[in-house]
């Protein structure tokens, strides 16, 4: 008896699951196995639906290829400086704007524009405030003259100056998004902790460290990961800045080497474009892990 | 040390727009609470019994009025310098820290001579923890603890920094019925070994009856009376703190006193003497009633439930104003309940009679 109710129950879960199983095969887990399948075949080709050999060489020639190192050191830089940056920013304007009473509403609703902006139409106002032409030095430019700085092309000048943009731009983007999290993380905190600290006169810096943090830890949590994931794949925000020869512009990253190796103009190798696109995974499921290893510790649900 | 409230007085503003009045909390409370004892606050949700225990914790500034601990105006004295020790109704217990770090806490905010050093530190939460009696809980987290146990964290957490006062917001609301009265033990039992003075808000009022040396009784922000339990229990000043004190609730019944007779209904219960001829209402309590065959005051039978320690007669009087009148009276009685009616004469002291408009008890003297 209890154990027809459960199969009942059982052909009855997964007839809700159903749709959901079906779309996340066909449009996710089908294609993640057929990428993994190209990875290894040497040579496919689309057209002819054919390859040569099955073996490692795809990878071989991918981490050979002056091109996707360079893509590998734009991402990891990347990463490593807009996740930390963006996430600190964040914490300090919520931190802000729940200390403020006026105008808060105001306050939050500028901080989540960029959020609602369409990507390429602020990468173009970033390009247009940094790049440097024959008629105009650009806005930014302008600014670094008043101070007697020498001017500096952002966009088709040094390497620095260009990943210092697209750093810059990646926080302004992301920010928002955390902002909006992190200040309601914050309003849930139950006053009751901050009455009990004030009580037992727990400085105010204290407070935030030994209380705030802990409480609203798993959202940073949340946010770091999905920073992460999403700085590792960065693409569009890049190409809205140098334009779409990024090989050219040293500033390619690894989803943007995946897009060339497919239909970039040297494109047409589906094999390379798989092996980066697995690699590319691989990156982000081990910083993954060992970001999940390291909340174990610090994270407090 | 003693608390004095001088002429306390909260005002919020009103969050209604239409009305623009403001909301007035603690209306005029001037109270001095003697060193070392243990003061219940008590009264119905809204009366501003939580205000007031925020007022004295600093938490809250009063819009008029002082406070003082003992010699010291403590007024514009920030929480954490005036040396409380505040219990919330919740516990607001830190989960993320285990029981340790959540007692050591306080002594951690210590700054400049008052530092501690790490083993000072241990020991005195090792006390505290000892004096609640949860040492063998030190290493767990909040979350992982029963409800008392989580209370004794509470008042360790407060009481490790020996504070001049210790205030406690409806330290019990939050336990079972069993819990709650080896609780209440607890906390008369820690007071009287800290000698900490003890202020506690809650509206139980069985529960301030029975572990406090002083009852404030509140009412709509306002005062209504001060004193030892039992006084107040037995000389209530108004028709409000009658009806709160005691279980079952007082009796109450439209009355009339004429001619030194006090009636109700028909039936003149009492001859009373230094009241005016006028009506009034008469309040009864359940334990001043007496079995008996030719009592003057008749209620019509409707049940008798045995509770074993004694029986309560459950009647009804046209001039009663709660449903039903209840008598408790002992065990030795038998009620016959072939008799629809039954009839009872009246302990003096046990009968009160209140002003039909102000409400303010009118004494009276018995023939």
């Amino acid at each position: 008896m209890m154990k027809k109710i459960l199969k009942n129950n059982n052909l009855k879960g997964w007839l809700y699951l159903l749709p959901a199983i079906l779309f996340l095969g066909v449009f996710m887990v089908y294609p993640l196995i057929d990428v993994f399948i190209y990875s290894f075949e040497e040579g496919y080709n689309f057209a002819s639906q054919t390859y040569q050999g099955v073996g490692l060489y795809n990878y071989s020639y991918v981490l050979h290829d002056p091109y996707f190192l360079q893509a590998v050191k734009n991402t990891f830089i990347l990463v490593i400086i807009t996740v930390p940056l963006s996430t600190g920013i964040a914490l300090l304007i919520s931190v802000g704007l729940s200390s403020v009473e006026k105008l808060r509403n105001l306050f939050q609703t500028i901080y989540f524009l960029p959020y609602v902006t369409n990507t390429l139409a602020v990468g173009l106002v970033f390009m247009i405030l940094f790049k440097k032409t024959a008629y105009s030095d650009g806005l930014i430019n302008l600014i670094i003259g008043w101070f007697g700085g020498s001017t500096v092309d952002f966009i088709d000048g040094p390497y620095w100056a260009k990943m210092f943009v697209l750093c810059f731009y990646t926080v302004w983007v992301v920010l928002p998004f955390k902002i909006l999290i992190l200040t309601s993380a914050l309003s849930s905190v139950n006053q009751q902790y901050y009455n009990a600290a004030k009580v037992d006169g727990t400085s105010k810096f204290r407070t935030f460290m030994r209380i705030t943090l802990p409480m609203i830890s798993p959202m940073i949590f949340y946010l770091v990961i999905t920073g992460f994931i999403g700085a590792f794949k960065a693409y569009s925000d890049v190409v809205a800045l140098f334009g779409t020869d990024l090989n050219a512009a040293e500033m390619n990253t690894i989803v943007g080497y995946v897009y060339d190796m497919l239909y970039g103009d040297s494109g047409g190798y589906p094999s390379y474009a798989s092996a980066a696109a697995i690699i590319l995974f691989a990156i982000v499921l081990t910083i993954t892990c060992i970001n999940l290893l390291i909340s174990k510790k610090n994270v407090h649900y | 040390m003693e608390v004095v409230l001088q002429n306390l007085t909260k005002k919020f503003p009103s969050r209604d727009r239409k009305k623009k009045e403001d909301v007035i909390a603690v209306n005029d409370f001037t109270f001095e609470i003697p060193d070392g004892k243990l003061i219940g606050l008590l009264g119905p949700s809204g009366c501003g019994k939580s205000t007031t225990l925020n007022l004295i914790s600093g938490l809250l500034k009063p819009t008029s009025g002082k406070i003082f601990f003992g010699e010291d105006d403590v007024t514009d004295l920030p929480p954490e310098n005036r040396g409380i020790g505040l219990v919330f109704q919740n516990y607001a217990l830190y989960p993320h820290l285990t029981v340790k770090q959540n007692i050591l806490f306080p002594l951690q905010n210590l700054k400049g001579k008052d530092k501690l050093s790490k083993d000072e530190m241990l020991k005195k939460a090792y006390e505290a923890a000892k004096l609640v009696q949860i040492e063998e809980l030190m290493d767990r987290k909040p979350g992982e603890l029963s409800g008392g146990q989580q209370q004794r964290v509470a008042i360790a957490r407060a009481l490790v920094k020996m504070p001049r006062v210790l205030l406690l917001d409806e330290p019990l609301s939050n336990l079972d019925a069993r819990l709650r009265l080896q609780t209440r033990e607890e906390i008369r039992r820690i007071q009287r070994e800290t000698k900490i003075t003890t202020i506690f808000v809650t509206h139980d009022q069985e529960e301030a009856m029975s572990i406090s040396d002083m009852i404030v009784v509140m009412k709509d922000g306002v005062v209504q009376q001060i004193g030892k339990p039992q006084e107040v229990y037995d000389s209530p000043t108004n028709l409000f703190v009658a009806k709160f004190l005691g279980t079952p609730p007082i009796n109450v019944f439209n009355g009339q006193v004429k001619e030194n007779k006090l009636y109700i209904g028909e039936d003149a219960v009492l001859t009373i003497k230094g009241v005016a001829n006028q009506e009034v209402y008469v309040g009864i309590r359940p334990e001043g009633f007496i079995l008996k065959e030719d009592g003057a005051f008749q209620c019509e039978l409707s049940s008798v439930e045995v509770m074993g320690r004694d029986i309560s007669v459950v009647s009804t009087n046209k001039a009663s104003l709660n449903v039903t009148v209840r008598a408790i009276i002992g065990t030795e009685n038998k009620v016959n309940m072939e008799n629809t009616s039954v009839k009872f004469s009246l302990v003096p002291r046990k009968v009160f009679l209140f002003n039909r408009e102000t409400e303010e008890r009118i004494d009276f003297e018995v023939e």
